[in-house]
């Protein structure tokens, strides 16, 4: 018989009642609402065979694994968001048992108040900043497969004409790369003006996301659910005014890069007297 | 969290942001998978349990996944004290 131990999706201050029922998470495991040190946590169980240290050091290096890891966390937390307020935990949070969780979630039942107050009734939206690929690099579609660098060592005059163009090509992408992350800068203040706060995260890895352009912003907004259109309305606005940019939006998301940053800026807020 | 209907789905023109909301019956699977370990990772309440290990925790020494997520680097810097 295997070990069970304790999933945590996120905090509510909300009975979920019937709400969460027939909800299923990580591994398949039933969703239910626990009692937390006053307030209540979404938890399943887990086998500590997948889920334990040793296991979850590695298989959270399987990118197979954590995908399908991080999509149930990610609909269990999506879910709950709709019919209540919730501050979502990152991976991996999984405690022994359910006692050992709540005596934990006593302790921090203040910040994690502080934290609901913060993102109640708000959603988090995403801005990703693309330079356009054709401004960036010009020509060569295909990276990877560029001519032979070797066996064709012929032709210096040929060789030093490209080492100019190449040359004059790099200055202006230089240059093009300075402009836009001027107007990055500038377009990140303008949206930031309708957020409650905003996270800046670094940039993607292509390798991950595919986007072959290079990103020059990733950021994310925590928006009142009144200031999304005027957001959604500053977003085309931008993009009007910068053609040799691309924006990609994405949300609304459960405050993921707000829940953190909240609990953790509790102390602070709390010497500033509430 | 549920008054998001009023707003008007934005249909990216050529030149247009790509403004995509996620309906409330969005398919978890269409989430672009970077953008969320950019959450799941990065973000989130991070509680200290006795079975807690964060990423950031795992020694990634001999794996590709920490050059991979850039997230996760982030994490790591942060960790160490210098600025992300």
């Amino acid at each position: 018989m295997t070990e069970r131990g304790c999933w945590v999706y996120g905090v509510t201050d909300r009975d979920p009642g019937q709400e969460l029922s027939g909800l299923s998470g990580v591994a398949g495991g039933a969703v239910r609402a626990a009692p937390a040190g006053g307030l209540t946590a979404l938890v399943s169980d887990v086998d500590l065979d997948e889920f334990g240290a040793d296991a979850l050091a590695r298989n959270l290096e399987d990118l197979d694994w954590l995908e399908r890891v991080a999509r149930a966390h990610h609909h269990v937390i999506e879910t709950a968001s709709r019919v209540l307020p919730v501050l979502p935990l990152g991976l991996t949070t999984v405690y022994a048992s359910e006692p050992s969780m709540s005596a934990a979630f006593a302790e921090r039942r203040r910040d994690f108040r502080d934290a609901l107050a913060v993102v109640r009734d708000r959603a988090e939206w995403g801005v990703k900043i693309y330079a356009r690929p054709e401004r960036a690099e010009p020509e060569r579609s295909e990276p990877e497969r560029s001519e032979p660098e070797h066996g064709s060592g012929t032709g210096s005059g040929a060789g030093l004409a490209y080492l100019k163009r190449r040359r004059s090509q790099l200055n202006a992408a230089q240059e093009s790369r300075r402009d836009a992350a001027g107007a990055v800068r500038a377009l990140h203040s303008a949206l930031a003006g309708h957020a409650v706060r905003t996270r800046i995260h670094p940039p993607q890895s292509p390798s991950l996301s595919g986007a072959s352009a290079p990103m020059l912003l990733n950021a994310a907004y925590l928006l009142d659910q009144a200031d999304e259109a005027g957001f959604q309305a500053a977003v085309l606005a931008a993009s009007d005014t910068h053609p040799e940019l691309r924006l990609e939006v994405t949300g609304p998301w459960p405050p993921y890069s707000f829940a953190g940053e909240a609990v953790h800026g509790a102390g602070e807020a709390e010497d500033e007297r509430r | 969290m549920t008054a998001h209907e009023n707003l008007p789905a934005v249909r990216p023109r050529e030149n247009a942001p790509v403004v995509s909301r996620l309906p409330e019956d969005f398919p978890a699977e269409r989430i672009a998978l970077v953008d969320l370990l950019d959450r799941v990772l990065a973000g989130g309440v991070v509680v200290t349990g006795d079975i807690t290990l964060s990423i950031a925790d795992v020694d990634l020494v001999k794996v590709s996944l920490r050059a991979l997520l850039a997230s996760v680097s982030a994490l790591s810097a942060a960790e160490s004290g210098s600025d992300p």
